[in-house]
This record gives structure tokens, C-alpha cells and sequence, in this order.
């Protein structure tokens, strides 16, 4: 709700100098010199006998009838003051009473104190009997394109643009005049674009030629999918191939050039979109292979439970949020910053746990990890459901993810998502880094290439595994809390990520972290670009099929390998 | 000429063993269905119809274990995938008994329910034929053996093996569980074929007709039984085995294995479709859900139970894991998962021979359940 303002009387006229004119063309074309005369005319009479309309109008809006609140509506349209602003935008989210002495207020959030409508007065309302006026969608059709006029002077470019944008959606005549004055003073470059964009999509039924052509180019320099349907009925014709819609040759030429245009846009911004879906899909599957990478990649050892270990570390990030918000509610926006080293630790303890215990009495033997490891997954989901329920969790976005940032028109890239990718490059740079930089990472590359040897030397074989499982299983719980920011957390969340991360592994090539990278991004994307063509799950079927075909090619995957699990 | 057939055929089984053979066949195909019909219910001797139908379950789940043992206990590859070669067979089954109820659905229509529902005009081409029993059956044989054969080519030709081969599988059935959940696909989407009325003219909901698919079932048992011991016994089940335990020295001496593994393998994909085909009008019902990932897993830990390379052993682990399953899905179902759990880590860890390598080892030498190891 804008705070309740009155408008300086000076201010006040200036829509209705514009109303005039528009109401009167016939005046304007009779004498332009009679036509000053009378709007100086109107501009004095005008602010006693506007004054009490607006009160009149603005009583009206509390009416019971609903046939008064319309008319009082379009009373206030016409108008153009802004004053009438708050109580239309209370109108609007059901924030508009009327006491006993038919005074019409505007409920303050609280629901305490009211405002006075009409003068401004505050009125403490706890305990009186207050009707609120009933609206329908056929007042709210009504009501929409009146606020946003209206808001088009307000003081907030925010404000202003949003309005703009309301009216490109329901562009309506008789605002016309009201943009164009907006636009001779707004400064602002977006909403400049949509105010025009919004004059355009009015003047395009205007019955002047010239008008319409400046209207359609205008048109053609958006990349709204609303102007595009707008713009090919210009083209309409029948059957015998007559253009119904539009009379002008040159008129239709402009619009199907800018037909063209808008075409090469809305493709771009689909290649754009598709991209970044892609590559944050891409992301996804790179977060839940990366630990895959380390686990089957380097040690050879088959965990089918490591979607299991994506779902730990989901619920981790649930168990972390919830402690923030119970004990740090005022750090609870970055609860998310606890909640990674919280869910790496838990699934790599978990990991470290199941490899002491269980897989190393099975290297060696790989299908049988395989099925052991599913037993283990069997008992971590049921467990998990036993405890927290077999219903999804709720992992709320912090503040600072929620919401997105429009970079084209029709594309708005969203925080979250943007926000894993740069997870996963950190992730990438950890493992990288652990790899290549640590004493553990080299102990690790010496048992991959040549176990017996690294033995010999003194590398401690057996700790080293269990070092390494823990790192592949903790970059699990990493993509885990990367997971509960977009999408369900329930216990069956890795189940859904377990044969795409392993295809990922397949088709980089088992070994490499580089694979690992490459394969993510080649799925995501591809992924993403069949699916409006195919549908997601043939998209899948022709992925495998592909992936299937390309191990023919190169039974390696992407990147060789060289180590123990290369058949020698 | 037959001679020597006879005495190959005499061969796959000691004394011992063709007699246990036959007991136990006699029993299975003879033995339940006299003691469901002759003694009065309320006896102790009396077997329910209810349990009739869980055996019958059973030996399908029994056959689907006999071929996953060929493939797996046999010839080493660890097949995720056979839970769709199951579901194709009965697809096949329901497509024909979908197609044997025309104009009886509830829009009393000549297409199935679910095509009246999605406004479907006309029967899509690859419903046609499996009006005919026969045709449905070659299907239900034919496309699992299809399928197989394609799939098995390409991945065993690139030498995919071991988890590898496991993984891609298994990619498979989430494939194919995806496509068969879409409407578009045209078998019924999510809810699959159902409300099934007669087979060959007998009402399904005849106590009869369900103890006539039972033996039939039995029976087809027993065959495969014989078929896949012929098999194992046979110089090509020595060739399966040698590839299991050293696929490289099978190639050096002389062998291509990708012929070997194609057949077996193929083989035991039309062993499940049989297996899905005979399971279906028992169970009234077949759905995508058959084709779950986790389904075809379950399958492999049936044979690893029993006894990996033992047929004897798939068998029993079959009847024993559903048994317990059936057991524990009842009277503690949320416990059931636990203990399945357990099972694959408990069999892996300390029972890699199963139940029949268990009791191999106090009764050594044990005649008719030795594989060839």
C-alpha cells in the first residue's frame, strides 16, 4: 500500500488540462484559440467542482451496490488524480471499510487504525461494526488499469514501471492521453520502454496509417509473446486470401518485419533460457556426480547409495534451518552458510562409516557392492522416513536467493539457480584443490594408480580409502543442500538422481574429475534443448540411446583412464 | 537317432536328482491343486484358494529368478533390467485380454477403457492382432526377445561388462518405466491394463480357472526348469561359465563371447516374458510400476539369497524372499524395508553362495543341487 498523500492543488491539475482536450476533439478542430480558451476555463473552474466529484466518487466506492463502485471507478479513472490512489489500491487487497457513519476508510496493516479516505484522518476502528464493499473480477477488470494510470505519477520508479507494465498487459484506449504525459516526464529508461510499448500496443487500432506503422515498428523492438499474437493478426486473412485484418499494404509490411524481428528475439531469448536451464541442470547432475566421480571414478567401488548421501545432506540443511530458526532467528537468512560444512561433515561420516564397515570386505567383488550398497540405501531411506515422516520437508530459499533478476525481456534468470552454479564451481575448485594441492590428495592419486606399489611405499592403503570415500560421499551432502534450495526434499530425493549421475560418469569417462565436469554439462543441456521438442522422457530415452551409441564409439567415455579400474 | 538325445537328456541329472526332480514337480503341479479341491475346507490338510494364487505368484517370481540366475549365476552379467522384460510379457498378456473384452469395458466399447477415456477414435497399430491368444503369446515372448537381442548386441559387441553393464541396464528400465507412465504411449499410462474378465473364454474370477493357471504355470515351471538345467549342463553353459570366471581367456582360446552372452542372454529375456505373461491373469492387474529400477534389483537379490550358479538355489530364493516379503509387507510393513536392506547386506557380506551353499556345507557332495563349479 503507497503511504496516504495528498498532492499539492498544482499538481492536480495537470491531468486535467489532458482531459479536456481529449474529451473534446470536435472543440480542438472547430478553433484551437476557442479550444485554449476553454480548457484556461475548465483549469479554474475545475478544482472547487473536481473536488467534491472526487469525494463523491470516492463515497462511492464503499456503495453496496456494485454498479456505484464500477461507475465510481471509471469517475476516478477519468479524473486522473492520484489522491484517489490509496483507497483504490485498498479496494483492491481488501483493505477498504465503511463505518456506521458511512465514512470510507482504509484499513492500516495492523487492522487497529483506519484512514479516512476523504480527509486524511486517522479513525481507530477496534470495535466498530465496519462493512467492507464487495468486488467481483468484473470491478477488478475495471479496477487494475485505473491504479496503474493512476500510479504512472508516482514518485517511485518501481511503482511506475510495475503500472506501465499492467497496462502493456491490458491496454486499454482511454489511457492513452494519460501516457503520453507520462511520458513527456519520465526520466526513467525502462519505463519509458514499457510506457511506449504500452502507447504502441493502444495506437495500433488507431485509424491513422502513419500512426499505426510508428505504433507496429515500435512493437517490433520488444520480445513480448503478447505483441507477437498481436501483431500476426495484422496478417490475418481469409480463405480466398484477403487481408481482414488490415487494410495498408505498408501498414502490413511493418508488421510482418516487425513480426521478424520480434521472431529473432524470442528466439535468442529461448537459446538464453534453454542455456542457463541447461547449464544449471547441468549443475545439478555435476554436484550429485562429482562425488560419484571420486567414489566409482577413482576407487573403483559401485555406490548405489550415493543419492542417499545427496538426500543426508538435503536433510541436513532441513535440520540446520530448523536450529537457526529456533535458537539464531535473527541470523536465519544465512543459515545456509552453516548448513554446507554441516551436511559435507554428515554424509562423509556416513560415508566413512559404511566403508569401515562394509564395502572394504567387498572390494574386489563389484556387483556385489552393488547390491549391498542398494540394501544400504534401502535402510537410510526408511530410516529417514521413519524419522521425519514419509512427506516431503520444507527448506525455505534464504532471503538472499528467492526471487531473480530479469536480463532480457522474458527471461529472468532466478537466484537460486544462478547461485549453484557458482556452488558447483567452489565445489569443483574443493575437490580440485583436495586432489592436486593436498598430502591426501596425492596419497589418493598414488593408491588409484598403482595400489600395491603406494603400499610399498608406506602410504596407509586401507585409511586412504576410507579418506576417500568420506570426500566423495561429503561432496554428496554438498550437492545435497544445493538440491533443497530447488527443489522437494523428501526421503526419496536421491533415488530420482542416482542414474543420471552414474550415466554422467559413464559418459565422461570413469577416472576423471574433467569427465565428470564435461559429462554434467553435455547432459544438462541436451537435456534441456530436447525436451521442448520431445517431451522430457523421450528426451531421456534419446540420451541413453545416445550414450549407449557413444560408448560404442569410445567404451572409455570422453576422457580415458589410466589406473586400477582400467582393465589391464 | 534319439538314443543318444535320450541319454544327453538323462545326463543333466543324477538318479538322485531326476528323482527329486520329479517329487518336487509332482508335488508343485499334482500335489497343491488336489489338496485345494479334494479335502474339505475347514481340514488342516486344505490349501485356500488364497494361498493357491500366492504360490502361483510365487512361481512366476520363481522362473523370473530361474533366468536371472542364467544370466547372472551362469554367465557373471548382472542384468538390472529384467524387471522390464517381465512387464513386456505381460504387457503383452493384458493387451490381449484388454483386446478379449472389447465392447464389455464400462463404455461398453470396442477399445479398452483408457482409449474411451482419452478420446482415442481408433486402435493404434500396435494393438492389432492381440485379439488372437496366439499372436498375444508369440508377442509376449517376441518382444522381450527383441528388445534384448538389440540392446545385448550393441552393449556386449563395445564389451560393456560388469557394472558397467549393470548401470546401463538399469538406465533402461527408468527409460522404459518413464515411457510406459506417459498417456501418449498408448498402454494405459499409470494405471496399466486392468479389470481384466475372462482368458480363453474362462472367467477370471472362476476359483477354477485360477487353479488352472495355476498348474499351467507349474507346469511351464517345470519346463523351464528343464530347459535352463539343459542349458547349464550343456558344453555352451561350460563356455557361460568359463566366461564368467575369465572372459579374456575364453576370447584367446578361440571363442567369441558376444555370441554366447547374446544367447543366453536373450534366452532369459524370453524367460521373463513368459514368466510376465503367466503372472498377469493371476494378478488382474499390470502396470509401469512393475518396471521400477528397484523391482529389477529385488529380482537379483531373490538369486543371491538362494545361491548364485546353483538352479536349485534361484528357486528357492524366490519362494523364500516373497515368502518373507508376503510375510512382513502384513504384519510389519514399515519393518519390510529394513529387512530387505539387511538381506542384501547380510548375503553379500556372509552368505555370497546363498542358502543352498549354506547347507552345501554340511552336507557335502550333495547330489541334484551341484552346479558345475
Amino acid at each position: 500500500m503507497t503511504p496516504f498523500r495528498r498532492l499539492p492543488p498544482s499538481r492536480r491539475e495537470a491531468p486535467e488540462t489532458d482531459l479536456t482536450q481529449r474529451t473534446m476533439p470536435s472543440i480542438k478542430v472547430a478553433s484551437l484559440g476557442l479550444a485554449a480558451l476553454i480548457v484556461s476555463l475548465a483549469c479554474l473552474a475545475g478544482t472547487p467542482a473536481r473536488a467534491t466529484g472526487l469525494e463523491e466518487a470516492l463515497r462511492g466506492l464503499g456503495s453496496k451496490s456494485r454498479k456505484t463502485i464500477l461507475r465510481s471507478i471509471k469517475d476516478l479513472g477519468r479524473a486522473g488524480d492520484p489522491a484517489a490512489l490509496p483507497a483504490l489500491e485498498a479496494l483492491r487487497d481488501r483493505k477498504l471499510r465503511v463505518d456506521e457513519q458511512d465514512r470510507v476508510l482504509i484499513l492500516a496493516d495492523d487492522g487497529t487504525l483506519a484512514r479516512d479516505a476523504l480527509t486524511g484522518e486517522e479513525v481507530p476502528v477496534a470495535g466498530q461494526r465496519l462493512r467492507s464493499p464487495v468486488i467481483n473480477n468484473r470491478i477488478r477488470r475495471t479496477l487494475l488499469p485505473v491504479i496503474a494510470r493512476l500510479q504512472l505519477s508516482s514518485p517511485d520508479p518501481g511503482v511506475r514501471l510495475a503500472a506501465a507494465k499492467e497496462m502493456v498487459k491490458r491496454p486499454r484506449s482511454g489511457a492513452a492521453g494519460a501516457i503520453r504525459s507520462a511520458l513527456e516526464t519520465e526520466r526513467d529508461g525502462k519505463v519509458r520502454q514499457a510506457l511506449r510499448l504500452a502507447l504502441a500496443l493502444i495506437e495500433i487500432d488507431s485509424p491513422d496509417p502513419v500512426r499505426r506503422i510508428s505504433a507496429v515498428r515500435t512493437l517490433g523492438a520488444s520480445a513480448n509473446a503478447n505483441v507477437r499474437a498481436r501483431l500476426a493478426r495484422m496478417l490475418q486473412t481469409n480463405e480466398s486470401g484477403e487481408f481482414t485484418a488490415e487494410p495498408d499494404p505498408e501498414v502490413r509490411a511493418a508488421a510482418a518485419e516487425a513480426l521478424r524481428s520480434i521472431d529473432r528475439r524470442l528466439a535468442l531469448v529461448s537459446l538464453a533460457r534453454n542455456l542457463f536451464y541447461g547449464v544449471s541442470l547441468g549443475s545439478v547432475l555435476l554436484l550429485a556426480a562429482l562425488g560419484l566421480a571420486i567414489t566409482f571414478g577413482l576407487m573403483g567401488v559401485i555406490n548405489m547409495a550415493h543419492g542417499e548421501m545427496l538426500m543426508l545432506g538435503a536433510y541436513a540443511t532441513f535440520l540446520t534451518q530448523n536450529l537457526f530458526r529456533s535458537y539464531l532467528p535473527e541470523w536465519f537468512d544465512w543459515y545456509l552458510v552453516a548448513a554446507v560444512p554441516v551436511a559435507f561433515g554428515v554424509s562423509a561420516v556416513m560415508g566413512m562409516v559404511l566403508e569401515r564397515c562394509i564395502l572394504r570386505h567387498l572390494y574386489g567383488r563389484p556387483l556385489e557392492t552393488l547390491l549391498a550398497t542398494w540394501g544400504i540405501s534401502l535402510l537410510l531411506i526408511q530410516t529417514v522416513r521413519l524419522a521425519f515422516g514419509a512427506q516431503n520437508v520444507e527448506v525455505a530459499n534464504p532471503a538472499w536467493l528467492s526471487g531473480g533478476a530479469e536480463v532480457m525481456q522474458g527471461f529472468v534468470l532466478t537466484y537460486n539457480r544462478a547461485a549453484i552454479v557458482l556452488f558447483v564451481f567452489f565445489a569443483v575448485a574443493l575437490v580440485w584443490v583436495l586432489l592436486r594441492r593436498t598430502p591426501l590428495g596425492l596419497r589418493v592419486r598414488a593408491v588409484t594408480q598403482n595400489r600395491s606399489m603406494a603400499a610399498c611405499m608406506g602410504v596407509p592403503v586401507s585409511r586412504v580409502d576410507m579418506w576417500t570415500f568420506g570426500l566423495g560421499s561429503g561432496i554428496a551432502g554438498l550437492g545435497g543442500v544445493a538440491l533443497s534450495q530447488i527443489g522437494n526434499v523428501g526421503p526419496e530425493l536421491g533415488q530420482a538422481y542416482i542414474v543420471d549421475s552414474f550415466m554422467v560418469v559413464v559418459l565422461g569417462g570413469v577416472g576423471k574429475i574433467a569427465g565428470a565436469v564435461w559429462g554434467a554439462l553435455c547432459l544438462g543441456v541436451v537435456n534441456k534443448f530436447l525436451e521442448p521438442y520431445t517431451g522430457a522422457v523421450l528426451g531421456k530415452i534419446l540420451v541413453l540411446v545416445f550414450i549407449i551409441l557413444f560408448i560404442q564409439k569410445r567404451p572409455q567415455g570422453m576422457f580415458a583412464l589410466k589406473g586400477r579400474t582400467a582393465e589391464g | 537317432m534319439m538314443g543318444p538325445w535320450l541319454d544327453r537328456l538323462a545326463a543333466m541329472h543324477s538318479r538322485r536328482g531326476w528323482l527329486t526332480t520329479a517329487l518336487v514337480g509332482a508335488i508343485g503341479v499334482i500335489g497343491v491343486p488336489a489338496l485345494n479341491i479334494v479335502p474339505p475346507p475347514d481340514t488342516w490338510l486344505h490349501i485356500p484358494d488364497y494361498v493357491v494364487m500366492l504360490l502361483g505368484k510365487f512361481l512366476c517370481y520363481a522362473m523370473v529368478a530361474l533366468a536371472m540366475d542364467l544370466i547372472w549365476g551362469f554367465t557373471g552379467i548382472l542384468s538390472l533390467g529384467h524387471g522390464v522384460f517381465f512387464a513386456l510379457g505381460g504387457y503383452a498378456m493384458g493387451m490381449h485380454l484388454m483386446r478379449a473384452m472389447a465392447g464389455e469395458g464400462v463404455y461398453r466399447s470396442q477399445l479398452p477403457d483408457f482409449m474411451v477415456f482419452l478420446d482415442w477414435k481408433e486402435l493404434p497399430w500396435f494393438w492389432y492382432g492381440f485379439d488372437r491368444f496366439w499372436f498375444a503369446m508369440i508377442m509376449a515372448l517376441a518382444v522381450p526377445a527383441l528388445l534384448a537381442y538389440v540392446f545385448g548386441y550393441f552393449a556386449f559387441r563395445s564389451r560393456i561388462k560388469g557394472v558397467y553393464f549393470s548401470i546401463i541396464t538399469q538406465a533402461m528400465t527408468y527409460a522404459l518405466m518413464l515411457l510406459f507412465f506417459r498417456n501418449e504411449t498408448g498402454f494405459g499410462g499409470n494405471n496399466g491394463l486392468t479389470d481384466f474378465k475372462r482368458i480363453l473364454g474362462f472367467s477370471l474370477q472362476d476359483p477354477a480357472t485360477k487353479l488352472g493357471l495355476y498348474i499351467v504355470t507349474a507346469v511351464c515351471l517345470l519346463l523351464t526348469y528343464l530347459l535352463c538345467r539343459y542349458v547349464v549342463t550343456s558344453k555352451l553353459g561350460r563356455v557361460l561359465a568359463a566366461i564368467r570366471d575369465a572372459e579374456s581367456r575364453v576370447m584367446f582360446s578361440g571363442y567369441n563371447p558376444l555370441h554366447y552372452k547374446l544367447f543366453v542372454w536373450t534366452l532369459s529375456a524370453v524367460l521373463c516374458g513368459l514368466a510376465g505373461a503367466l503372472y498377469v491373469p493371476q494378478i488382474g492387474i499390470i502396470n509401469p510400476s512393475e518396471m521400477q529400477p528397484a523391482g529389477s534389483i529385488e529380482m537379483a537379490i531373490w538369486v543371491a539369497v538362494g545361491g548364485r550358479g546353483t538352479l536349485v538355489g534361484a528357486l528357492t530364493g524366490a519362494m523364500l524372499v516373497n515368502g518373507i516379503k508376503s510375510w512382513f509387507t502384513v504384519v510389519f510393513p514399515e519393518l519390510w524395508l529394513y529387512v530387505l536392506g539387511a538381506l542384501f547386506i547380510g548375503v553379500t557380506l556372509f552368505f555370497p553362495r546363498g542358502v543352498v551353499g549354506f547347507l552345501q556345507r554340511f552336507s557335502k557332495g550333495g547330489g541334484s543341487c551341484t552346479s558345475n563349479r
